[in-house]
């Protein structure tokens, strides 16, 4: 299976199964619609209208050698993997909803404003170090442990974030585990202490904030009205300016009522902000801001223009990346890793204030889909089944599907979400995904020709 | 190859003792939280 395109004036041919990509002229990408059954006679007879025999005969030439080495149109070898086949999900990461509160009232929180739809309430240190004691306990032999403090606002209970994460530094040694901590923010409660904490113990922080004032104001008002960007903006420069070289994330959401979401993170670069996510909103059909099928032709061009700017900044002090353009075509993930999929509800999971066990945060606050408690250990083996199994090769969807080793399935959220499924995926999302993975191994392409490293 | 410039010949295919470790971060810690995008996950074995 193949999968071709062309953008920005380059045409692009990716081997599915391989992982291979190719830079192609125009008439290859012309010839590949004649294959994999392809017959030179036939071809170059439609085609000599358009190009010359003799290159038509050389290009097919080429085109065949590629499929000989095994780098176009190979088979999908991996559904019988023994080492997928036997593959055995092991609790490694958690999202540790300290605080179900929220001192912002965004207007697309899948959190409810914070509560997730339940009650308000903070996490126990005592339910916050269990979790750990759990994950720690419940991890077998993985060493990487990741733990995200979450909320809600998770600075509203910052005292019970940081003896958690000293308890978790204690019990390292003694289960042979390194724990990783994130901490997701809004920015709001930040202060120099806690921003010094945060630089000092959190591999990573994740700051929230839309874009501009305007855009990030319209949405992510303070509990008593008015905007957030003037408090947070410099508090996250602070923190950003005396973090080092350790991961952060500026990260925003955009909806269908900010669709122009480029100029967005183009204000985050001018903000000094290096490494900028940007999210298509989660939430239910039919609401005022939920994306539709007509917004894609919209967003699709605001990725089109977001890969142009940062091509035009590409090795400059202007230079800024990208989340979902950052892309490791050498040394990504493994095989077996890009069929798991996300690891919600076997590899990962979120534990809410109460000590509830959900498959993610996403599910959290849907009753049906809690699955267990870290306080007694109840875990349903037959949800944690079903999410492990919810795998590229079950979704008939995904079978067909040329993105499906980078995108690996979706999101199961999302998926379960639009249309009561895990197994069915998010349509949209797909889309959204499918454009964002062609835009970013454009770009690679554009920068290897661009640094002449094509040879 | 005239007509054609291979960007990667991918990594797919390649057998490491490592593969399916498990070490690697969940997808959605990195900073999404709401898009599953595993192919940008960085590999904890390279």
């Amino acid at each position: 299976m193949i999968h071709k395109f062309n953008q920005g004036g380059l045409y692009i041919v990716l081997d599915v199964n391989s992982g291979a990509i190719h830079v192609i002229d125009e008439m290859v990408y012309d010839i590949l619609d004649y294959y994999p059954n392809v017959n030179p006679q036939e071809v170059t007879s439609k085609l000599k209208d358009k190009y010359l025999e003799q290159n038509i005969l050389e290009a097919i030439e080429d085109v065949d050698s590629l499929i000989a080495e095994g780098f176009l149109f190979s088979p999908d070898k991996y559904e019988n993997n023994i080492h997928f086949k036997s593959r055995k999900p092991v609790l490694k990461s958690m999202c540790l909803h300290v605080a179900h509160d929220c001192n912002l009232r965004c207007g697309y929180c899948f959190a409810s404003q914070g509560d997730f739809q339940g009650t308000r309430s903070l996490m126990s240190a005592e339910v916050g170090k269990k979790a750990l004691l759990y994950l720690a306990q419940n991890s077998e032999n993985r060493y990487n442990l990741e733990v995200d403090f979450f909320g809600g606002e998770p600075l509203m209970n910052f005292e019970v974030v940081k003896e958690v994460a000293e308890y978790g530094k204690n019990i390292e040694k003694l289960y042979n585990k390194n724990f990783r901590y994130t901490i997701t923010t809004n920015g709001m409660l930040l202060t120099d202490e806690i921003t010094d904490y945060i630089n000092e113990h959190m591999d990573n922080v994740v700051m929230s904030l839309d874009g501009t004032k305007e855009t990030n104001d319209k949405m992510r008002p303070r509990v008593g009205g008015g905007g957030s960007y003037d408090i947070i903006v410099p508090k996250f420069q602070n923190l950003v300016s005396k973090r080092g070289d350790k991961d952060y994330f500026i990260r925003g959401t955009f909806t269908k009522l900010n669709l122009d979401f480029a100029k967005d993170i183009k204000h985050f670069a001018e903000l000094g902000f290096k490494s900028t996510s940007m999210e298509p909103v989660v939430s239910e059909p039919g609401l005022p801001y939920t994306i539709d099928e007509s917004d894609l032709p919209i967003i699709n061009k605001q990725y089109d223009d977001l890969a142009e700017e940062m091509l035009s900044r590409h090795g400059s002090k202007e230079d800024f990346g990208f989340f979902h353009f950052n892309i490791d075509l050498e040394q990504g993930p493994c095989i077996i890793k890009r069929l798991s999929g996300c690891g919600a509800g076997s590899e990962y999971i979120a534990v809410t204030p109460e000590g509830d066990i959900y498959p993610c945060h996403q599910f959290v606050g849907q009753e049906e889909m809690k699955m267990g408690s870290i306080l007694d250990k109840s875990w349903d083996n037959e949800m944690s089944t079903m999410f492990k199994n919810a795998h590229v090769y079950n979704k008939p969807s995904c079978k067909s599907c040329w993105a499906r080793f980078y995108c690996s399935g979706g999101c199961h959220a999302n998926a379960y979400n639009f249309n009561g499924d895990i197994n069915v995926p998010y349509e949209i999302g797909c889309k959204l995904e499918k454009k964002r993975l062609e835009t970013s191994i454009y770009m690679q392409a554009k920068i290897m020709l661009m640094e002449g490293n094509d040879d | 190859m005239k007509h054609i410039k291979t960007l990667t010949k991918g990594s797919f295919n390649r057998v490491a003792s490592t593969m399916g470790c498990g070490e690697c971060q969940t997808s959605c810690q990195s900073a999404c939280k709401t898009s599953c995008t595993v192919g940008n996950q960085a590999c904890e074995n390279k």
